[in-house]
């Protein structure tokens, strides 16, 4: 029996040939390894994302997460729901938060539900995977599977927005979380717990819909964990790790910089110094290639 | 008589309460204290400058200055980076409130036809609702096309080498645009979604009553 279970909602961007589909298969991995059981919640739909308001109002929009909270509740009860996705953890964790605290609200949920089909009897418990990480294994647990350490590979730790609010990580500050500072020392890398820029938005949707100003932001990201000599940027959130990494070239072109620097998310870290290949960390879905981790997933596992 | 004129009229020179009763978290507006950390801290605001920054929205909401409130594209630069949230001494959720003006503004047909960031939000919910999962592809191109078929082919172009480093690292599927990932009980969502709305819709008109 798995050391772990819970019921996975892996998010849109997660699947196959999507946006984030190097994020699931590093997790997967990396959960492998951990002896963590995800369960992926069937038929699971959409979190509607903060993006999607001009339409969404206030009850679709908590509808849409409660279905995914009923069809946990159906197939996986008493499980927790774990997202890897920051909009996804965000956006279920809030219809959470909203319908426990308003009869009214989960009264009409109930209603909107019985349409589908489904009822929701009790809350669930929805947690973002670094949580789980952090809070139900523990650094000493991650640690312990360490085989093949990043020696020598300075990362500047890009926690982003919506891991870290509203809601964040338990016991960390908005303004300066050092979880993943810890992470990326854990996997025997240096980490930059004062890059400057590990909080700032990426500008989120506005990279689609307003991309200059996205842009202008994602520059200051980069540039700042260049000033500290990073190698490379990890980061929890997949809307983060695309929007730092893919417009770098469109960046180069606006403002005349040379930035190539590759952002990772901390499972693919993990799943390499857990001592896993290339393809176990998906690191062929770099659209910057990290040559620096490709190295080093080539390398024999230590001892 | 057009949605705007029927809440205008009930509303008459009460623009707070209005924005209370009608907007989502609105009955919160009347908390701010003009500190201005919201502004400070939203970096959009930061970056290019809203017309109006979130302090000054919520004067303006409570000096009556409707229509400056709801044709403004200031909420439209939200990048929902929650900030503003965090930060706010009297804990307003004002990312919550900005996309609830947003969003009734929206909704009454007030707010600028040509945002770029309006139209997106829209086209990401029907594009999520529809199948209940989102469709990366059609939501680019959905985008891109948003202003015609010349203005399309030519943002593609701007667009092309982002696409074309996605689709080499397997991120992008050209194929999606004959279906894609979807959810299994489409009837379900639809039904259900359409049950909300009913629902909804029905509580801000009794506000409207009563």
């Amino acid at each position: 029996m798995a050391k772990k279970e819970y019921a996975f909602y892996p998010g849109c961007s997660s699947q196959k040939g999507a946006s984030a589909s190097n994020y699931l298969t590093s997790v997967e991995s990396m959960c492998k390894t951990l002896d963590v059981k995800l369960t992926e919640i069937p038929d699971w739909n959409c979190c509607g994302a903060s993006i999607g308001y001009a339409e969404a109002g206030e009850l679709p929009r908590h509808v849409m997460n409660a279905r995914n909270f009923a069809l946990s509740e159906q197939h996986l009860p008493g499980q927790e729901i774990v997202a890897t996705c920051a909009a996804c953890w965000l956006g279920a964790r809030e219809t959470r938060e909203r319908l426990s605290h308003s009869d009214r609200l989960m009264a009409d949920t109930r209603e909107a539900l019985k349409e589908a089909g489904l009822t929701i009897n009790e809350m669930p418990e929805v947690r973002h995977m670094v949580e789980v990480l952090i809070e139900d294994l523990g650094f000493d647990e991650m640690k312990k599977h360490v085989v093949r350490p990043l020696e020598g590979v300075k990362i500047a730790g890009y926690v982003g927005c919506q891991t870290n609010r509203p809601f964040g990580v338990a016991g960390e500050s908005f303004e300066n979380p050092m979880y993943l500072d810890k992470m990326v020392e854990m996997v025997g890398a240096e980490s930059i717990p004062e890059y400057d820029m590990k909080v700032t938005c990426c500008g989120g949707a506005l990279a689609f819909s307003e991309p200059q100003k996205a842009q202008a932001q994602i520059k200051d990201i980069v540039e700042s964990a260049y000033d500290h000599g990073a190698e490379m940027i990890v980061t929890p959130c997949p809307l983060c790790q695309a929007n730092v990494e893919i417009y770098q070239g469109q960046i180069n072109k606006t403002y005349g910089t040379k930035f190539n620097i590759p952002v990772m998310y901390y499972s693919q870290l993990m799943v390499v110094a857990y001592g896993g290949s290339a393809k176990d960390a998906a690191l062929n879905g770099q659209v910057i290639k990290a040559r620096r981790l490709e190295e080093i997933a080539a390398k024999p596992v230590k001892g | 008589m057009s949605a705007n004129t029927a809440v205008a009229e009930k509303y008459r020179n009460n623009f707070l309460k209005e924005i209370e009763e009608q907007v989502e978290m609105g009955d919160w507006v009347k908390m701010c204290m003009q500190c201005g950390v919201c502004s400070g801290s939203c970096p959009t605001n930061f970056q290019s400058a809203w017309e109006h920054p979130p302090q000054e929205l919520f004067m303006m909401i409570r000096a009556g200055k409707r229509e400056e409130v709801l044709t403004t594209t200031s909420m439209w630069n939200c990048t929902s980076c929650y900030n503003c949230i965090v930060r706010c001494p009297r804990k307003l959720p004002i990312t919550h409130i900005m996309h609830g003006i947003a969003e009734y503004a929206h909704r009454i047909g007030k707010a600028p036809k040509m945002q770029p960031t309006r139209f997106f939000s829209g086209l990401f919910w029907k594009n999520c609702t529809h199948t209940g999962r989102v469709n990366e592809l059609k939501l680019s191109m959905g985008l891109y096309f948003k202003d015609g078929l010349g203005a399309g082919i030519k943002e593609g172009m701007k667009m092309k080498d982002v696409a074309l480093g996605l689709m080499k690292a397997k991120r992008l599927n050209p194929f999606e645009i004959l279906g894609g990932h979807k959810c299994k009980d489409q009837k379900g969502i639809q039904a259900m979604l359409a049950k909300a709305y009913e629902i909804e819709r029905a509580r801000k008109a009794a506000k409207m009553e009563g």
